[in-house]
């Protein structure tokens, strides 16, 4: 077996809102930086392309139709991984394993700002027998709206409840934080302060659109949306694009790429029955012990320098460390509290700022935190630059109402 | 096998064969779950399709170069699929060309059939490369009239009706001599 390497990275600036784009251009310019980055031509060199997207974000329907020309992929093997970025990222892996392919390209981005109703789209993916009728949505006989409803035949009405007042379905990440704060007896303050610290890490961050000077007292006054959950514990949504390439070990040696190799990867993902699915982010756990198996990693806590963690919810990087093996069930808010998680505590957590710093760019999550274990294994990290990192670890998860995550372990060479 | 009208059909007690109608449906005889999702979109568009629908609000189709690949290309976009280069140069284009391919359809989405056949095609844009145009409806032609390769030129909707959309072209019609 090749070892696999990172090759190329790529992104765009991340931002709230980029009307002066179009999707096109936005996955062009993170490509177009990453084959730079590289030093290769993409119409030459590429193997393989792989773009990892939801067709309800985009709102196209076989959305793979439509990437080839701004990633370089014209009449090459192309094809869509419909999940996190990250995913993309084992994709490539495989495709260099098989030695049909010698460098791979993936792509995931976030166009959140085109999204008109982010809370339908995602409500769209509950259970619809059990969950979407008591996640509150209104239906209505809507005569006018189309022409196959009429007052004799109207639009079928099963399963609406429509005395309720609708709910965001981020109301779900309520339930598990409720749970995971009573389970762990974590508190509120605790998830308080991965808030202030990932968005004052911000700062350090060129890309990053959400830093904020924020004290623990903020969050806690901040209006709370779906208790225990505050306005501040969530992770707004940010528009961005990410590119990596990777590249059999040879390949990266014949053109004299600074070897980052992804050394380690898993994935797994949870039943979607909501009740009967652990509350204790199981996903994270199978995931990192199949990373940690390919990597050779015994101890995490000893072998990892550094890590991203999915936060788009406060209380979810508590979680996904314990559920990593860096923190006994209940102990990563002590974690926080110490100081270990800072850019030079024992444990730097989220440097980039994670979602609650960068933004949450959708599928681009994974991607972005691999992007940050990348640029601080090549020492190119500025001012929160973590001294001698040489193996890091990127995970992330899909997202409300998801049970599915993975990990990357990068090393450097 | 088609059954005559007033044959009378015999199915086997064990199965009455009686099929889902409409109105089991409203009636709920059925089991079933109905959903209806709310997804709206608002993309930005970015410079180069911007500035093409910008082109036919005021009545004029634009194309860009490749300069690399020597390529007049429409509708522009920002960058070459063929060399992954940016393109730049912007080419006002005639609003005449030929039809590439065509189909007379006869069926809406939901297989009805149309009175009146949809005349669709793709037209390859006169002054752009070959195989550079887009698609659009006919009109002032006949289903018999219309042929590959025929000279069509853009019928515009009124300027104040124009709002910078491949819809500000009404159709495309025969290019007679003469005109």
């Amino acid at each position: 077996m090749t070892r696999v390497c990172v090759i190329g990275i790529g992104h765009t600036d991340f931002n709230s809102m980029t009307p002066g784009m179009g999707w096109k251009e936005f996955m062009y310019e993170a490509c177009n930086k990453a084959y730079m980055d590289a030093g290769i031509d993409p119409r030459r060199d590429i193997d393989s392309f792989i773009t990892c997207a939801e067709d309800y974000w985009e709102g196209f329907s076989i959305f793979d139709e439509f990437v080839p020309d701004q990633i370089g992929a014209l009449l090459r093997p192309c094809c869509t991984v419909c999940g996190d970025g990250i995913y993309g990222l084992g994709n490539a892996y495989m495709q260099i394993q098989t030695g049909l392919m010698n460098v791979v390209s993936i792509e995931a981005h976030s166009k959140a700002s085109d999204l008109l109703t982010y809370g339908d789209i995602m409500l769209h993916a509950f259970d619809p027998i059990y969950d979407r009728p008591v996640s509150g949505p209104v239906q209505r006989p809507n005569y006018a709206g189309s022409p196959s409803y009429t007052e004799e035949s109207p639009k079928p009405l099963v399963g609406a409840s429509d005395e309720k007042e609708r709910i965001h379905p981020y109301f779900l990440a309520g339930l598990e934080m409720q749970h995971y704060l009573r389970k762990t007896k974590t508190t509120e303050e605790q998830c308080a302060m991965v808030a202030v610290q990932n968005k004052r890490n911000a700062f350090s961050n060129p890309y990053a659109d959400y830093e904020l000077n924020i004290s623990v007292d903020d969050v806690m006054k901040s209006e709370y949306c779906f208790s225990p959950l505050k306005n501040l514990d969530v992770s707004p949504t940010v528009d961005g694009a990410v590119c990596f390439v990777l590249a059999s070990e040879d390949f990266a040696r014949e053109i004299g790429a600074e070897p980052i190799y992804l050394s380690g990867f898993g994935w797994s993902s949870e039943t979607p029955w909501l009740s009967t699915r652990g509350m204790e982010a199981d996903y994270a756990k199978k995931a990192s012990k199949m990373a940690y198996k390919m990597a050779e990693i015994k101890q995490p806590t000893r072998q990892i320098d550094l890590v991203e963690v999915d936060d788009r919810f406060t209380y979810k990087q508590l979680q996904h460390l314990e559920a990593l093996g860096f923190a006994g069930e209940g102990q990563a808010g002590r974690l926080i509290e110490d100081g270990s998680l800072d850019i030079d505590g024992w444990l730097p957590t989220n440097p980039s700022g994670g979602s609650l710093g960068v933004g949450n760019c959708l599928e681009a999550t994974g991607l972005q935190k691999s992007l940050e274990i990348v640029t601080q294994l090549r020492g190119h990290a500025g001012k929160r630059q973590i001294a001698d990192a040489q193996t890091g670890l990127a995970q992330s998860w899909r997202g409300i109402p998801s049970g599915s995550g993975a990990v990357a372990i990068f090393t450097r060479g | 096998m088609e059954q005559k009208k007033d044959e009378k059909v015999t199915y086997p007690k064990y199965a009455p064969g009686t099929h889902v109608s409409t109105s089991d449906i409203y009636q709920k005889n059925i089991t079933y779950s109905w959903w209806e999702p709310e997804v709206q979109y608002a993309w930005s568009l970015g410079p180069a399709y911007s500035r093409f629908l910008e082109g036919l609000k005021e009545g004029k189709i634009l194309g860009i170069h490749c300069h690399k690949c020597k390529r007049v290309i429409v509708p522009p976009r920002s960058f070459c699929e063929y060399c992954y280069g940016p393109t730049d140069g912007w080419i006002e284009l005639p609003d005449t060309g030929i039809i590439e391919t065509y189909s007379v359809s006869y069926l809406d989405p939901d297989a009805n059939r149309i009175e009146e056949p949809i005349l669709i095609g793709v037209i390859d844009i006169d002054g752009a490369d070959e195989h550079h145009g887009f698609m659009h409806y006919f009109g002032e032609m006949s289903k018999d009239e219309i042929k590959i390769g025929m000279k069509v030129k853009a019928v515009w909707k009124p300027e104040d009706e124009r709002e910078g959309s491949i819809t500000d072209i009404k159709y495309f019609k025969p290019l007679r001599g003469g005109e």
